[in-house]
């Protein structure tokens, strides 16, 4: 099971790693599309973890929903709305729980995700940040139905989203300002994907 | 990087400030969260327009908010889209009650993010629509793409439906006249030099000292290719030409339908100006070329446009829709009819636009 807890402890832990890995994304972005991902993610998490500061929160569902809506209200860009909708949609799968098994876990987040997708219009291969977070969803899935721990599932998932996150690079950019590139976005790792594989790897270190 | 700031973090909060003190009869900026509204809103009986985007495109969308034109516009970051919560906000802000018109650029955020403030909105029973700019035609695939982006058309489609808020429209008719402003609208860019973003403190993009990007975006997006510098009157053809030769356009937009509850995608295709149109002829700076300049490529411009059949009765000339200090220039032609002549002619109180008034 996972907890409330070591869900706070995830973000806080999500946070440190936006701080530490701003230029990082922010240079990939520069590649393919305007440069500031690193910089937006910094500070939605920063908001993120100001918020979770201030109040208690009664159950899971309560810190996803805080979360989702100060990256809302904070990130701009595409990746606001994306991330957001994906949190707020899990959030209301997680109402009333203080801790989610490994089925709470990949049932909540193929919700997230399909949002996530419908909000951005994206579909796998279109060279986003779905084409990581999909592959994490189906890991999770699978670990449920064989009856996996939290912590195995959530192993295979950040190993799921690395390959994803990685086949971005041979990925044409179909969505976003790095769509205008066409072929010459080829090469280049998404940024989206990336920020999403650090939030899977922080999830799972918060899991160990 | 040589600019005139106090800190990279306060340039926007700087600026609206700085705004609102020299305009105060006009505007007031609303803080926490940000957007400049109408001294007066709401305004009786008057269709809310409200629109926002990146900052660094000045006058854009902040001075165009008056009398005949904007009632709130929502500045985000350098760049980078606003947020729902200001969308909304500035829609509570300035509802007569008559519903909200928000008018949006087409970039991947500022479609989600004005999607999200639309549903909110509506949450809460504010009658509220949409209208999507997308007029740049220096994108010519829309499947593989985002689509073409929203550039000088955005101004157009400003002052024209707040000329028609100001005559009563309700927000049905707005809406169908904004759609209709942005089929009849086409754009293209080029840029000399970059602009550099003061967060990041260097030229967004590298351009060679003889280099010129043609078909560039208000962010420098790329456009159709980069080339040698030419002269004012070639440049001018390519453009102009680019906008008047640009064939049918189909993309599919999703609009909100309010009774529903839901957002419907719907195919919509511009058609392509023809001998014996009447236009409006915008030239645009980026923020880096001079007025001066500026009317060299209009010269070229009317001959073009004589010479294709085109009768430019109205002109826009100036900084309106800028990337920050980029050099370089927009052309933007708008087929228009009676009806938007009427309304480009109402009278306008903007900080960044005014006549009649």
């Amino acid at each position: 099971m996972l907890t409330k807890d070591q869900i706070v402890d995830w973000l806080r832990r999500s946070a440190a790693v936006m701080r530490d890995k701003s230029s990082y994304l922010s240079e990939l972005d520069a590649a393919i599309g305007d440069g500031d991902h690193g910089i937006n993610m910094e500070r939605g998490f920063k908001k993120v973890l100001e918020k979770l500061e201030t109040g208690e929160q009664q159950d899971i569902s309560t810190v996803f929903r805080e979360t989702g809506m100060a990256l809302i209200s904070s990130v701009g860009g595409a990746s606001g709305p994306l991330y957001g909708t994906f949190f707020i949609t899990v959030a209301v799968k997680f109402v009333g729980k203080t801790q989610v098994s490994t089925g709470d876990i990949a049932a909540a987040f193929e919700a997230g995700a399909d949002a996530l997708a419908r909000r951005g219009r994206a579909r796998e291969g279109d060279k986003t940040i779905v084409d990581a977070l999909m592959p994490a969803v189906r890991a999770l899935e699978e670990a449920a139905d064989a009856g996996e721990s939290v912590y195995n599932a959530l192993n295979k998932a950040v190993q799921a989203t690395q390959r994803g996150m990685e086949k971005t690079i041979e990925m044409t950019a179909r969505k976003g300002r790095a769509s205008y590139l066409g072929e010459r976005s080829i090469g280049h790792q998404d940024p989206g994907a990336s920020s999403t594989y650090l939030l899977l790897k922080a999830l799972y270190e918060a899991a160990s | 990087m040589k600019k005139l700031i106090n800190r990279p973090e306060t340039v926007i909060s700087d600026s609206l400030a700085g705004m609102a003190a020299a305009h105060s009869d006009i505007v007031k900026l609303h803080t926490g969260p940000r957007f400049i509204y109408r001294a007066e809103a709401p305004v009786k009986r008057c269709t809310a327009l409200v629109s926002g985007g990146g900052s660094g495109h000045e006058p854009m969308h902040t001075g165009f908010v008056g009398k005949g034109m904007l009632h709130a516009a929502c500045p985000g970051e350098i760049f980078t889209s606003p947020t729902p919560d200001q969308m909304l906000e500035a829609a509570r802000k300035v509802n007569s009650g008559e519903g909200v018109l928000f008018i949006v650029k087409n970039y991947s955020g500022d479609v989600m993010n004005f999607e999200m403030a639309v549903e909110l909105a509506h949450a809460e029973g504010i009658p509220v629509s949409t209208v999507l700019i997308d007029d740049d035609v220096a994108v010519r695939d829309s499947i593989y793409t985002q689509g073409r982006r929203g550039v000088g058309t955005t101004v157009l489609t400003e002052k024209i439906c707040g000329g028609a808020s100001e005559k009563g429209y309700n927000l049905k008719s707005l809406t169908e006249l904004g759609l209709r402003v942005s089929k009849n609208g086409r754009s293209m860019g080029v840029a000399f030099s970059s602009c550099t973003i003061p967060a990041r403190g260097e030229p967004t993009f590298d351009l060679g000292p003889d280099e010129i990007e043609i078909g560039i975006g208000i962010h420098g997006e790329p456009g159709r290719k980069r080339t040698s510098l030419k002269t004012a009157g070639e440049i001018t053809r390519i453009l102009a030409l680019s906008i008047i030769e640009d064939p049918a356009y189909t993309r599919t937009q999703r609009s909100w339908d309010a009774g529903a509850g839901a957002w419907v995608e719907e195919e919509i295709t511009d058609t392509p100006f023809q001998r014996g149109d009447r236009i409006l002829a915008f030239v645009n700076s980026m923020g880096g070329t001079p007025l001066s300049e500026l009317y060299i490529v209009y010269k070229t411009l009317e001959e073009i446009c004589r010479d294709r059949g085109l009768t430019i009765i109205r002109n826009l000339i100036g900084p309106y829709i800028t990337s920050l200090e980029m050099q370089g220039c927009s052309i933007t032609l708008l087929k228009m009819d009676d009806e938007l002549l009427e309304l480009w002619d109402a009278p306008v109180h903007t900080p960044s636009l005014r006549w009649g008034m």
